[in-house]
C-alpha cells in the first residue's frame, strides 16, 4: 500500500441515502451507501440501469433535485459534509474543488459561446485570475487533454467538435481548476471502441500525474478492469460488493458480481450458452423482502427472504448471507 | 460450394442530399453551399453460406447498419446487386419478391423505436403472417402463442401495450415478430447494445438457441468485438464504408492483419488486462461526408506510405479464407 | 401493470393531474350538451315567432314575461329570452366550427400524409401552398369567398375548411416524416407490408396526438371566426343567428343601458372559447412526445 493510501479520504459517503417520493411511493435509490475516494484513486461504480449508480454520482455533486432529496447519511468532502451545504457553497465547490464529467458531453458545454469564452468563465468564476492567466490556463487544459492545436481550438465552438473532441474538452474543463475529487458519469459509453481508447489514455495520465481521485461510474466492468483500483458493485440502490479491482473481478463474493463477469462473452467458450443472470432488475418501487437480489440468484434460501443482509465490515465488503468467496 | 443464402456483389449505398430551392439560389450567388453526397456503402461484396453466422464490425459511420438494412430490404442500393439464393432480387416480383422479403428479416437496435407503440403486441407478431396467409384468423391464436413461447414471451401478454414490457422483453417481442414470418436469414442490427449487461447475455442465448432450433442464418451487426467473437463463424471489418478485412473469426482475432483490425482489437477493454495502459489510435474518425483519399485509414495508420494517400487498396486474399484490404500485404 | 393499462387510459390519467384543465374540459362538455339539447331544455324556442311577443322585449335579466316565464338573462329587442337564444346560437356554432373541423381536418391529414410519404416534388407543390395559404389572414379569405358565393350556412362551413386545412396539412406532415423514420415502419417494410397499409395502420395512428391538439385549438379558432364573421353580418343568415349575430344585434342598444343582448352571449362565447383552449393547452402537455416519462 502506498503512503498516501492510508491519508485521509478526499470523499467519504457514509449511509447516503437519496429517495425520490413518487405518486406511486418512495422510491430508494441510494439506500444506504458508504465508500471513499483517496487523493490519486479511481473507484469504478458499476452498475445496470436503475442501480443508483448515477443517482450517488448526483448527490455527491449536489446536484439531486426534487423530487429527490437526500433523506439521510453524509457526503464528507475534505471533511465537509456536502449535504448540508447551501445552494452559495456547493456552487463554489462544484467546477471547481469538485468536478463532473457527464455521459453527453453538451450537458457541460454551451452550445451558443466559443469554447475560450466558457473556459475562461470557468477558471475566473472561482479565482481572482487576470484573462490572460485564464486563457492560459484553458490552452494548457486543451493540450493536457491531448487536443491538437490547442490555440485554435480555444476559437472553435461546441459543434465543431467531433463527439470525442467534445467530450476531450468537456474534460479539460473539469480539469481547469485542478479539483480534488472529478466525477465522471459514464464518460465514454457513447463513444467508439478507438475514441473510447484515447479518452481513457488520457485520463489514466491524468490521474497519474494530477493525483486527482477520480469516481468512474459505468454499466462496463471491462472498461473498469483496466482504469481503476477499487470497484464498487451496485445493484437496486445499494453496494453488494465492494474491493479492489483484483479481488472483485477474481474472486467475486457477491453472485450478483459472478453472475456479471460470467455473462461477459470472452468469459465463456465460443459459440456456447452464455452464463446468464436469470430474470430482470425488479422494480425500485417494489423490490422483494430481504435481499433485493434474491429472485435472481441460484443461492437464495428463508435467510434472504427475512431480512436484507448487511455490509460486512473493512476495505474489501459484501452483502451476501452465501457470499461465493470468504471475504474478511 | 453451395449456392450461398444471401450475396452481395459491388453494392453501393450513396445518400444525396440535395439542395432546396433556397440553396440552389445561394449557391448561385457564390455561396459555400453544394451537394451532400455520403458514401455510407463503398463497393461491398459479401456472400453469406446457409446456416452461417457473420459478424459485421466497425465503428460509428462506418456503414454496417446501412449494409444490413439493403440486405434485409428496406433501404434499395445505389449499385451492384442482391442475390438471394443465386436470383437478383431486382429480377423477382410479385409472389416471388413477397417470399424473398419475408425470408430476410431484421432485428433492431432500439426496443423503444422498433416497436408501434400504439398496437398491441398481438397484432405486432401477427399483423404480418395473418396478411401474408402463413396463418388463418383460426389458426391464429395458436401460431401467436407459439411464436411468443419461443422467444421466451408469456402469452398471456398478448394484449398488452409495448410500454408495459421492459427493455429486454420489448426486444423479445421484435425477435418474435422477425420469427412470425418464418425467415430463414435474420439481420441483427445492433441488437442488444441497448441492454442491460445482464439482460445482453439472456438475449444472446436466445440468439443461439433459435439458431440451432430454426437453423437461421445471421448476419450479425454490432461494434462489440467480445459478442462478435463469442457468436460469429466469420467475421467482416468496415471502416468507413469499405470492407477492409474479412475472416474466420478465430483466425481473425488470432492474427489480424489489416491495421485497422489491429488496431480496433487492442483498444478493447477486457476483463482480465489490469491497470492497463492504453496506447491510443491516433486521430479521429473522418467524417463520411468527406473522406481522406486513397486508403480511408491512412491518416491513422501507423505504416501509411505515400502510396496509401492516392491509391485504395483492394480487397483481395491473403490466405485461404482471409481477405484484407491493405498495401501492407503487396510489399510482403 | 394491469392489463388494461392502454394508451387512452395512460392518457387519461395523465390528463387528470391538471385540475384546471379538467374542470375546463366539465365546463366544456355541460355547454356543449347543454347547447346540443336546447331544442329540449331552453325555455322557449327562439325563432318560433309564434312563441315571442314584442311586448316583452328589452326585459332585464330577472324580470319575467307577460305570460309568466321569467328571462334569466333578459330579452332582446323581440322579446326573446337570451338564455334560449345563447343555446340555439352556441348549437350553430358547434356544428359550424365541428362539421368545418372534420372536413379540414380530413383534407389536411390527406394532404400531409401524401406530402410526407410521395416527398420530392408532390411534397413541394402541396407545402409551397399550404406556405402560401397561411400567408393571408383567415379573416381576408373568409371575407373574399363569402363575399363571392354570398351567405350560407353551408358557404360560411366551406370557408373555414378552406381556411383550417393548412394547419392540419402542415402538422400531419411533420410528425409523419418523423414518425417514417423510426425503426418500427423500417420493421414493417422488412415483413413486406404494402405501403398503403404501413401509411394508415402504422404511421397515421402515431401522428394523431398533435392532430387531435391542433384540432382542438383550430376548433377554438373557427367558433371566435364565425362570430366575428356574423357580427360582421356576412356569416351566417338571419334566420340561423349564432352568437355573433346575438351580439351584433344586442350593439344598437348597449349604449342605452340595456347591455345584456350583447353582454351574455359574449360571456358565452368567451367562456366556450376559453375552455376549449385550456383543454387544448392540456392535451398539447400530455401528447407531446418530449414530454413523455
Amino acid at each position: 500500500m502506498t503512503l498516501e493510501m492510508t491519508g485521509e479520504a478526499t470523499l467519504r459517503v457514509e449511509n447516503l441515502q437519496t429517495h425520490f417520493d413518487t405518486k406511486a411511493g418512495t422510491v430508494r435509490a441510494v439506500d444506504g451507501v458508504s465508500f471513499e475516494v483517496r487523493q490519486g484513486q479511481i473507484l469504478g461504480l458499476v452498475g445496470e440501469s436503475g442501480s443508483g449508480k448515477s443517482v450517488t454520482g448526483f448527490s455527491i455533486m449536489g446536484l439531486v433535485d426534487p423530487p429527490g432529496r437526500i433523506a439521510g447519511g453524509r457526503v464528507l468532502f475534505q471533511g465537509r459534509d456536502i449535504a448540508k451545504m447551501g445552494e452559495e457553497e456547493l456552487r463554489q465547490l462544484r467546477g471547481n474543488r469538485i468536478a463532473m464529467i457527464f455521459q453527453d458531453p453538451m450537458m457541460t458545454l454551451n452550445p451558443v459561446l466559443k469554447v475560450e469564452t466558457q473556459m475562461i468563465e470557468a477558471v475566473q468564476a472561482h479565482g481572482n485570475v487576470d484573462r490572460r492567466t485564464a486563457w492560459t490556463r484553458a490552452r494548457d487544459a486543451l493540450g493536457q487533454v491531448g487536443i491538437p492545436s490547442p490555440e485554435e481550438r480555444l476559437n472553435s465552438y461546441p459543434h465543431q467538435f467531433s463527439g470525442g473532441m467534445r467530450q476531450r474538452v468537456a474534460i479539460a474543463i473539469a480539469l481547469l481548476n485542478k479539483p480534488d475529487l472529478i466525477v465522471a458519469d459514464e464518460p465514454t459509453t457513447a463513444l467508439d471502441v478507438t475514441i473510447q481508447g484515447q479518452i481513457l489514455y488520457e485520463v489514466q495520465k491524468l490521474a497519474r500525474e494530477t493525483r486527482t481521485a477520480l469516481i468512474w461510474i459505468t454499466h462496463d466492468l471491462s472498461v473498469v478492469a483496466s482504469l481503476a483500483d477499487e470497484i464498487c458493485v451496485m445493484y437496486a440502490g445499494r453496494i453488494v460488493e465492494r474491493g479492489s479491482v483484483d479481488q472483485v473481478l477474481d474472486a467475486p463474493a457477491h453472485p450478483y458480481t459472478a453472475g456479471l463477469i460470467g455473462s461477459v462473452p470472452s468469459r465463456n467458450v465460443k459459440g456456447t450458452k452464455l452464463v446468464q443472470i436469470p430474470g430482470v432488475m425488479p422494480s425500485m418501487l417494489n423490490l422483494p423482502s430481504g435481499c433485493a437480489f434474491r429472485l435472481r440468484c441460484s443461492h437464495a434460501d428463508a435467510t434472504c427472504e427475512a431480512s436484507a443482509p448487511p455490509a460486512s465490515g473493512g476495505a474489501r465488503q459484501v452483502r451476501c448471507f452465501h457470499p461465493l468467496t470468504e471475504v474478511a | 460450394m453451395a449456392t450461398p443464402i444471401v450475396e452481395l456483389k459491388d453494392v453501393s449505398k450513396r445518400f444525396v442530399k440535395s439542395l432546396d430551392m433556397a440553396g440552389k439560389l445561394a449557391a448561385k450567388l457564390g455561396a459555400n453551399v453544394r451537394e451532400e453526397t455520403v458514401h455510407a456503402v463503398d463497393r461491398v461484396s459479401l456472400s453469406v453460406a446457409e446456416g452461417e453466422v457473420v459478424g459485421l464490425v466497425g465503428e460509428s459511420g462506418c456503414g454496417k447498419s446501412t449494409l444490413g438494412r439493403i440486405v434485409a430490404g428496406i433501404l434499395p442500393q445505389t449499385q451492384g446487386e442482391v442475390l438471394y439464393r443465386g436470383q437478383p432480387l431486382s429480377a423477382l416480383s410479385g409472389q416471388a419478391r413477397v417470399k424473398a422479403a419475408l425470408a430476410v428479416q431484421m432485428i433492431f437496435q432500439d426496443p423503444y423505436a422498433s416497436l408501434n407503440p400504439r398496437m398491441r403486441v398481438a397484432d405486432i407478431i401477427g399483423e404480418a403472417p395473418l396478411y401474408h396467409g402463413l396463418t388463418d384468423k383460426a389458426g391464429e391464436v395458436a401460431y401467436l402463442d407459439e411464436t411468443m413461447r419461443r422467444v421466451g414471451l408469456d402469452p398471456a401478454y398478448k394484449k398488452r401495450y409495448p410500454h408495459q414490457f421492459s427493455g429486454g422483453q420489448r426486444q423479445r417481442i421484435g425477435i418474435a415478430r422477425a420469427l412470425a414470418v418464418k425467415p430463414e436469414f435474420v439481420v441483427c442490427d445492433e441488437s442488444v447494445a441497448a441492454l442491460d449487461v445482464s439482460i445482453q447475455a439472456q438475449i444472446l442465448n436466445l440468439f443461439m438457441e433459435l439458431r440451432a432450433a430454426l437453423n437461421l442464418t445471421y448476419l450479425f451487426i454490432s461494434h462489440d468485438l467480445g459478442v462478435v467473437r463469442h457468436l460469429s463463424d466469420r467475421v467482416v471489418i468496415m471502416y468507413l464504408g469499405r470492407v477492409v478485412e474479412e475472416g474466420n473469426t478465430d483466425d481473425l482475432f488470432a492474427n489480424p492483419n489489416h491495421p485497422y483490425t489491429v488496431a480496433l482489437l487492442g483498444e478493447i477493454p477486457r476483463l482480465d488486462t489490469r491497470k492497463r495502459v492504453f496506447v491510443p489510435v491516433k486521430g479521429e474518425i473522418p467524417s463520411p461526408l468527406n473522406p481522406p483519399g486513397g486508403c480511408h485509414f491512412h491518416p491513422r495508420c501507423p505504416h501509411a506510405m505515400a502510396r496509401c494517400s492516392v491509391e485504395a487498396p483492394v480487397l483481395r486474399e491473403i490466405a485461404p479464407g482471409r481477405r484484407a484490404a491493405c498495401h501492407l500485404n503487396d510489399a510482403s | 401493470m394491469a392489463e388494461l393499462d392502454t394508451p387512452f387510459r395512460r392518457f387519461v390519467a395523465d390528463f387528470r393531474e391538471d385540475k384546471v384543465a379538467v374542470g375546463a374540459a366539465v365546463l366544456f362538455v355541460a355547454i356543449f350538451a347543454a347547447a346540443m339539447a336546447c331544442s329540449y331544455i331552453s325555455p322557449q324556442n327562439p325563432y318560433d315567432l309564434r312563441q315571442l311577443d314584442i311586448m316583452d322585449g328589452k326585459l332585464p335579466p330577472g324580470k319575467a314575461s307577460m305570460d309568466g316565464l321569467v328571462f334569466w338573462l333578459g330579452s332582446d329587442g323581440q322579446g326573446r329570452d337570451m338564455v334560449s337564444a345563447i343555446l340555439y346560437g352556441l348549437r350553430t356554432s358547434f356544428l359550424v366550427a365541428v362539421t368545418s373541423g372534420l372536413i379540414a381536418a380530413a383534407v389536411g391529414t390527406s394532404v400531409g400524409l401524401a406530402a410526407a410519404y410521395y416527398g420530392g416534388l408532390v411534397d413541394t407543390l402541396l407545402m409551397r401552398t399550404v406556405d402560401i395559404k397561411l400567408s393571408f389572414p383567415a379573416i381576408l379569405i373568409a371575407l373574399v369567398l363569402l363575399a363571392v358565393f354570398g351567405q350560407g350556412t353551408g358557404k360560411i362551413v366551406i370557408a373555414l375548411v378552406v381556411i383550417q386545412w393548412a394547419y392540419y396539412a402542415r402538422t400531419v406532415r411533420a410528425s409523419a416524416l418523423v414518425e417514417r423514420r423510426k425503426e418500427y415502419v423500417e420493421a414493417a417494410q422488412c415483413l413486406a407490408l404494402p405501403q398503403r397499409r404501413i401509411l394508415f395502420r402504422h404511421i397515421l395512428p402515431n401522428c394523431l396526438p398533435p392532430l387531435i391538439v391542433v384540432g382542438t385549438i383550430q376548433i377554438a379558432n373557427s367558433i371566435a371566426l364565425e362570430a366575428t364573421l356574423s357580427f360582421l353580418g356576412v356569416g351566417l343568415p338571419i334566420t340561423e343567428p349564432s352568437l355573433g349575430l346575438l351580439i351584433a344585434n344586442g350593439f344598437e342598444y348597449i349604449l342605452s343601458g340595456v347591455y345584456w343582448i350583447s353582454f351574455f352571449p359574449g360571456v358565452a362565447l368567451l367562456v366556450t372559447i376559453v375552455s376549449i383552449n385550456l383543454v387544448g393547452d392540456r392535451l398539447r402537455d400530455v401528447l407531446n412526445p418530449r414530454l413523455q416519462k
